[in-house]
């Protein structure tokens, strides 16, 4: 399991703070791109309000029916609500950058 | 165990025979001789509302209960309360299975709505999850249910096709037996296609309506390595469970007895020349509407309780209720029976199901109660092609026979005597043929009772009249006159004819009888007289002749006295 350091919500935006978990299938590929994929979405748009969890369902499988995951990779939008999954290595970014809520920050600032 | 993956790596020539899996439900096991394929999926495909996750749910249970194999439960469909409130009809605690760690229910959430996808995925996270709920318990059987949803859930039908071909491969290492359902499509079994990855045993249930008539059936299109009915087998659902039914006809090798059993009327007991059926045989009732065939069945009944027999009624026109109140009013007392729990009742409306599925529901109830002698009453409720309707019937009284059970069928004829092909078809399968009908003469009716045909006996020719009392079925003797049997009133009236003949001819008698007294007296009273007029006649003479004594002594007196004086000496 790695985990980012989880910055404290900044209420001085006024923006959201956004609690993601990655759900992982050991280190294929596939899983290192999404990691790699979402670190950099998290980064460039979500600077310093963020706390992500890379989950290893193999170390915890528990979690997948905690949190219904069915496909791999998985990323789950906690918080803010509506609950969210974001399926796939990540490499859509717009798809990604949709499913956070985040899209039409990014098209204004486009 | 065998491991079935391995052993199909192998190659075919050390394989052993096939292991099986009992699925627990009656008649599957049979006709899949032993159960689905141990350690591999088996495709089960219906429509909506065919009972795909019954069968799975009762497939764990039962694993469970009967086998001790515990089980896992993913639900794509419904959630496990859903479930467990769904199946608590049945008797099935599911939440207490999961409580005792034997059963894993696991709904599988897929919301369109919910889910983005953002690149190439696999379903690994499904795997990791199955393979959990899998190992935690231990489970040896598996049911997946509907695993079709993953295509309404997610898109990327390609790489979804793909996943499902290595999920059925894992489901095989894992060694687990599954069940996985799937609806059925248009042209093909399932929806998506997805039979093509399961090949080892596909199921395919069907629920068919004709004439409205719901009938639920079975057919197994596909047990590779395995031999297998291959008929479609109508099965139930109800609150005894999934029941299957492999009828095959029992053909005519049953047993006989010459064991006679009363029919419960002592009249007609005597007719039969036996005293009664012959156990195990087919009696058939027929009679127009209210001739008292219920009645005869219920006597018939009543007598094989009060020999302490167990019986099944098979009612399809009346409630147990209603017909217990009606037997009571003719002095049946069906209801200590039923207390008793030597007499049984099975209601349904004839209309609930098919044919196939009465029968099916029949031979079940026959399975769990074995009753000793059955009643059907009546099989004319079935309507439908008549075909349909004797094989229905034949199957019933093979079941019947090869049992030993003496079962008694009523037939309401559809118009006076006359009958019609079905009915005439089924009476060929029947023993005995008790024929009721109401003879209607003089504007009244009345019931008679014969015997058509009593297959082993010397039976009775005669036409018996009966009555319905508060006794039940009292046979009144017969009354054979110069002009035929009569019955009701034109047997009393005869009855009374004749004792008036009778009478004029006793009073003609006693008529004479008294003239002739009266010319005995008279003549007795002329020879009192003659004798009288003999009797003074004869007195006349004597003193008659009295006075010629005297006289004659005078004369001799005065003639002695006169010689005297004659000096004559």
């Amino acid at each position: 399991m790695t985990s980012l350091p989880p910055d404290m919500p900044s209420s001085a935006t006024g923006l959201p703070h956004y609690k993601l978990r990655l759900f992982i299938t050991g280190s294929t590929p596939r899983s290192t791109r999404a990691i790699e994929n979402l670190r950099k979405i998290c980064e460039e748009n979500l600077d310093g309000r963020y706390e992500l969890e890379v989950i290893d369902v193999y170390d915890r499988p528990e979690t997948t029916r905690e949190l219904q995951i069915v496909a791999t990779p998985t990323l789950v939008k906690v918080l803010p609500e509506p609950l969210r999954r974001i399926i796939g290595d990540l490499s859509d970014e717009l798809k990604v950058l949709a499913g956070l809520d985040l899209a039409p920050r990014q098209s204004q600032q486009g | 165990m065998t491991d079935p993956v391995s052993a199909q790596d192998q190659g075919t020539s050390k394989v052993p025979s096939l292991q099986k899996t009992p699925t627990g439900i009656g008649g599957l096991d049979a006709l899949t001789f032993g159960g689905l394929p141990e350690g591999r999926p088996t495709l089960m495909c219906g429509a909506a509302g065919c009972g795909k996750t019954l069968f799975g749910v009762t497939f764990l249970v039962k694993g469970i209960e009967e086998y001790g194999e515990p089980g896992v439960f993913m639900s794509f469909e419904e959630r496990q309360e859903e479930l467990a409130t769904n199946v608590a009809s049945l008797g099935f605690d599911l939440d207490g299975l999961v409580e005792r760690k034997k059963l894993v229910v696991d709904y599988v959430r897929l919301e369109r709505g919910e889910i983005e996808q953002a690149g190439d995925y696999d379903l690994e996270g499904l795997f990791v999850r199955l393979g959990h709920a899998i190992d935690t318990i231990g489970a040896k059987r598996v049911v997946l249910d509907t695993v079709e949803a993953l295509f309404a859930g997610l898109e990327d039908s390609a790489t979804l096709r793909s996943e499902l071909r290595r999920l059925f491969a894992f489901l095989k290492t894992k060694g687990v037996t599954a069940i996985v359902t799937a609806e059925r499509g248009e042209g093909q079994l399932t929806r998506y296609g997805i039979e093509e990855y399961v090949s080892d045993c596909v199921i395919l249930l069907d629920n068919r309506v004709i004439d409205q008539v719901t009938t639920r059936r079975l057919r197994v299109v596909k047990y590779r390595g395995s031999s297998h009915g291959t008929n479609e087998y109508p099965f139930l659902i109800d609150e005894q469970g999934i029941t299957v039914l492999p009828i095959t006809s029992a053909g005519l090798a049953h047993e006989v007895s010459s064991e006679v059993i009363s029919s419960g009327v002592a009249g007609l007991d005597t007719m039969l020349g036996r005293h009664g059926y012959y156990r195990g045989s087919s009696v058939l009732v027929s009679g127009s509407a209210g001739t008292g065939k219920s009645t005869l069945a219920a006597s018939f009944v009543d007598a094989a309780c009060a020999r302490g027999e167990r019986s099944l009624f098979f009612a399809f026109e009346e409630s147990p209720a209603q017909v217990t109140r009606n037997m009571a009013s003719v002095g049946i007392d069906l209801q200590r029976h039923r207390e008793a729990g030597l007499l049984k009742f099975e209601a349904a409306r004839p209309s609930l199901y098919g044919f196939e599925m009465h029968l099916a529901r029949m031979h079940r109830d026959i399975d769990t109660f074995n009753p000793s002698v059955i009643v059907v009453d009546p099989i004319s409720a079935f309507r439908g092609p008549s075909v349909e309707v004797n094989a229905t019937l034949l199957r019933l009284a093979d079941i019947c026979k090869s049992r030993g059970i003496t079962a008694l069928f009523t037939s309401l004829l559809s118009s006076g005597d006359s009958m019609n092909d079905s009915e005439r078809n089924v009476s060929s399968l029947m023993d005995i043929w008790i024929s009721l009908a109401d003879v209607e003469a003089n504007g009244e009716r009345n019931r008679v009772l014969s015997l058509l045909k009593a297959r082993g006996m010397n039976h009775s020719k005669q036409l018996r009249e009966y009555r319905l009392t508060d006794q039940g079925i009292d046979m009144v003797p017969v009354y054979v006159g110069p002009d035929g049997v009569l019955t009701g009133t034109a047997r009393v009236a005869q009855e009374a004819r004749e004792r008036e003949v009778e009478q004029t001819r006793q009073d003609a008698v006693a008529g004479r009888r008294r003239v002739l007294e009266r010319r005995r007296l008279a003549v007795e009273r002329q020879i009192a007289e003659l004798q009288a007029e003999l009797e003074s006649e004869e007195a006349e003479v004597t003193r008659m002749g009295e006075q010629d004594d005297v006289q004659a002594t005078n004369r001799d007196a005065d003639r002695s006295v006169m010689s005297t004086l004659r000096g004559d000496m």
